[in-house]
């Protein structure tokens, strides 16, 4: 009763990243409560995904294994999920801010009346007091996301109603196996309990799923740009100096508004977090949505026509300037001298 | 003939916010931000008009919680091709998160009647929650299908949805009554219909009256150029749902981020500094 609940979400018979990285969060935040970590899994053919999950920390693992029910539809896993939390009465329940996640949490949200919040960067417990009501709480899911407005982080908390629910985007959490050897209690949900023929109005007719043809997560070296870029045409100077140097090119969301780069490449809180090696940013002010995704990086350049750019604060190397004219002199540079070529990679269509 | 409802919502413009945006002292600066159509409930529009296109007979509300100027978007809709609007405003709804929000819209929808399709946009682009159309489904005990950029078909009581996902794409099927979410990859809306324009430009709320001195436009002599305005007790609601006290989640702390400064190397645009720098990073092997 009471634990930490994390819905494991499933695709081509794999748990996926994030999911893994919020047990990892998940257990830390258990520990501190002093209560266990369960997780629950809901699909088709799941036999040894518990012993998948177990070694992540996970104590009492929830398994809902149905034909039905992959690939996922909204209705048949909320039913489970509600069903489950209202006999389990987990007090804080997370999930990945996925497309399954975002369509999931909060219709159980709105069905138990629980607060949800959305892209959370940081989890943690702590106190809270109710001044005007006089109350004081202790113990309570801290979800921590920036907010609209300057470098602004709100602290949003739910005093009164439960689960305490949050989803977090892939890689803001890092994936930690707990012990190889760490056993789980496993739990078989009898899912007819829960479901009946109404939950399975929306069906799925076809289904494709393709493989990013971006790959910032597994990239040492990334060049951003923002809308200072200017341009899509100008996002080519970019792409020219990833492949000079073998990176990978990502964008602001304002870049991405501005239809200068794809959605994919997108870093921030609602886009990716990376933690490269070295991060160049050009034509990023650097509001905090955007740092949230990016401050983890172990070296930033900054390049921006304007010396007080927020961004430049995190900056090992600030090149003060327009990006059109240092680009190519960086490429320049670049090639007079390094003797032998780079792998060809960051292209515009990967 | 269908009946759509359209929830769409004003939101501050958080794209392409330039450098006056934000004061010195790190606020945001709302005069610098224009007040806008949430750009995905203007594709959630688009689907419902295309609807429409198909079904001429087909009845489009487009339905708004927020201040009274929020009826600014209810007139672009109409100018768009909607063909009536509700704002739903009160004190009461201040400070609600999108819980309580989802609540007060679904009350507003009881209060309109039947409906077929509700579209609402994936998200808005103030907080990016996306939470608002399912819980709104939710509380209306309808079906939802996220992430549409494409109504494949429609006949009868059936509907075919593309929906995005963030890696492909799905083909779904469902039984109307439900509730569809536009994704930013549907449709762009159409523009502007000049002569419905014309016609709708002093469409206007109570409240909106009651603020203009020349007051010769009678609504009742025109109805059509009446927007529909409830409040809170209009749509039957509970009052211990709506607003802060309605909504479970609360902000604790605001808290301002002073990012420790580093030790940075400013170089300039220079030949010179520019060729230090690769040889720097070549060096100590960061790139090469
Ligand atoms: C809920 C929410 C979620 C968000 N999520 C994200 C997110 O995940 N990722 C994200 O990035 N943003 C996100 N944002 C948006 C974020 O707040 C900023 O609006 C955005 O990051 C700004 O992008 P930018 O720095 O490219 O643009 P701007 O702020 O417009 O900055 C452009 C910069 O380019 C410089 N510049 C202009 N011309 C040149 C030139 N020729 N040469 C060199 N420099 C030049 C300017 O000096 C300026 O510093 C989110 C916002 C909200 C409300
Ligand atoms: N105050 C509101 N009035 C009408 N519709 C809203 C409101 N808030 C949110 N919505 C709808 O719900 C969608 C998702 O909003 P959000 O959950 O805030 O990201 C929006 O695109 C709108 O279609």
């Amino acid at each position: 009763m009471n634990n930490v609940c994390v819905y494991c979400e499933i695709e081509e018979g794999k748990i996926q990243d994030v999911s893994y990285e919020l047990l990892t969060k998940g257990r830390s935040l258990a520990n501190q409560l002093n209560v266990k970590l369960e997780a629950l899994i809901i699909g088709d053919s799941l036999a040894g995904m518990g012993k998948e999950v177990s070694k992540y920390g996970v104590d009492i693992v929830y398994l809902a294994d149905d034909k039905r029910l992959y690939p996922f539809t909204t209705l048949p896993h909320t039913a489970i999920a509600v069903g489950l939390f209202k006999e389990t009465q987990p007090q804080i329940v997370l999930m990945g801010a996925t497309s399954i996640g975002r369509d999931l949490g909060p219709r159980i949200s709105s069905s138990l009346t629980s607060g949800l919040t959305a892209d959370c960067t940081d989890l943690q417990i702590g106190e809270y007091e109710d001044k005007k009501a006089g109350k004081k709480y202790e113990n309570l899911l801290y979800q921590i996301r920036p907010a609209f407005g300057g470098n602004i982080v709100a602290t949003i908390v739910n005093p009164d109603n439960r689960p305490q629910m949050a989803t977090v985007r892939e890689g803001v959490m890092k994936k930690e196996i707990l012990t190889e050897s760490h056993k789980a209690e496993v739990v078989n949900i009898d899912v007819n309990k829960y479901l009946n023929d109404a939950d399975f109005a929306v069906k799925i007719i076809e289904r494709q799923i393709e493989q990013s043809k971006v790959n910032l997560k597994g990239s040492s070296i990334i060049i951003a740009g923002g809308y200072g870029v200017g341009s899509k045409e100008n996002f080519n100077l970019l792409y020219d100096l990833a492949h000079a140097i073998g990176a990978e090119v990502g964008a602001s969301r304002a870049a991405v508004d501005a239809g200068f780069a794809d959605k994919e490449r997108q870093i921030g809180q609602t886009g990716i977090t990376v933690r490269p090696k070295l991060y160049i940013a050009c034509g990023i002010s650097g509001q905090i949505q955007h740092i949230a995704g990016m401050q983890e990086s172990a070296m930033v350049i900054s390049i921006n026509n304007d010396p007080n750019a927020p961004i430049n604060k995190l900056a090992d190397y600030v090149i003060q300037g327009n990006l059109e004219n240092i680009i190519p002199k960086m490429i320049k540079y670049y090639r007079k001298n390094i003797i032998a070529p780079c792998p060809l990679r960051g292209g515009p269509r990967g | 003939m269908y009946k759509i409802i359209v929830l769409v919502k004003q939101v501050p413009d958080t794209r392409n916010v330039g450098k006056d945006a934000m004061k010195a002292d790190g606020t945001v600066n709302r005069a610098a931000l224009p007040a806008i159509f949430n750009p995905e409930d203007l594709n959630a529009l688009e689907l419902a008009l295309e609807v429409k296109d198909k079904y001429p007979d087909t009845h489009i509300t487009l339905l708004t919680m927020g201040p009274v100027r929020a009826a600014e978007i209810l007139r672009e809709g109409l100018y768009r091709g909607a063909d009536a609007g509700v704002l739903l405003t009160d004190k009461a709804f201040a400070g609600s998160d999108t819980l309580a929000t989802s609540y007060a819209l679904s009350r507003a929808v009881r209060k309109i009647g039947e409906f077929d399709l509700i579209f609402a946009g994936r998200q808005a682009i103030d907080g990016d929650t996306a939470q608002v159309g399912p819980q709104v489904a939710d509380k209306l005990g309808i079906p939802q299908i996220t992430y549409a950029e494409d109504v494949i078909s429609l006949k009868d009581k059936t509907v075919q949805i593309k929906r995005r996902l963030e890696r492909g794409f799905e083909v779904v099927e469902g039984q109307l009554p439900l509730l569809i979410t536009a994704h930013s990859t549907a449709p762009d809306c159409r523009p502007r219909n000049a002569k419905r324009l014309m016609k709708y430009k002093r469409a206007t709320t109570l409240s909106e009256r009651h603020n203009v001195s020349d007051d010769y436009l009678s609504a009742n002599q025109k109805p059509y150029l009446s927007i529909t305005e409830w409040c809170a007790k209009d749509v039957d609601s509970d009052l211990a749902q709506l607003g802060l006290g309605g909504s479970p989640t609360k902000v604790r702390q605001v808290e301002n981020i002073v990012f420790q400064a580093k030790e940075s190397k400013v170089l300039t645009t220079d030949d010179g500094d520019i060729e230090w720098l690769m040889q720097e990073l070549i060096t100590n092997h960061t790139i090469g």
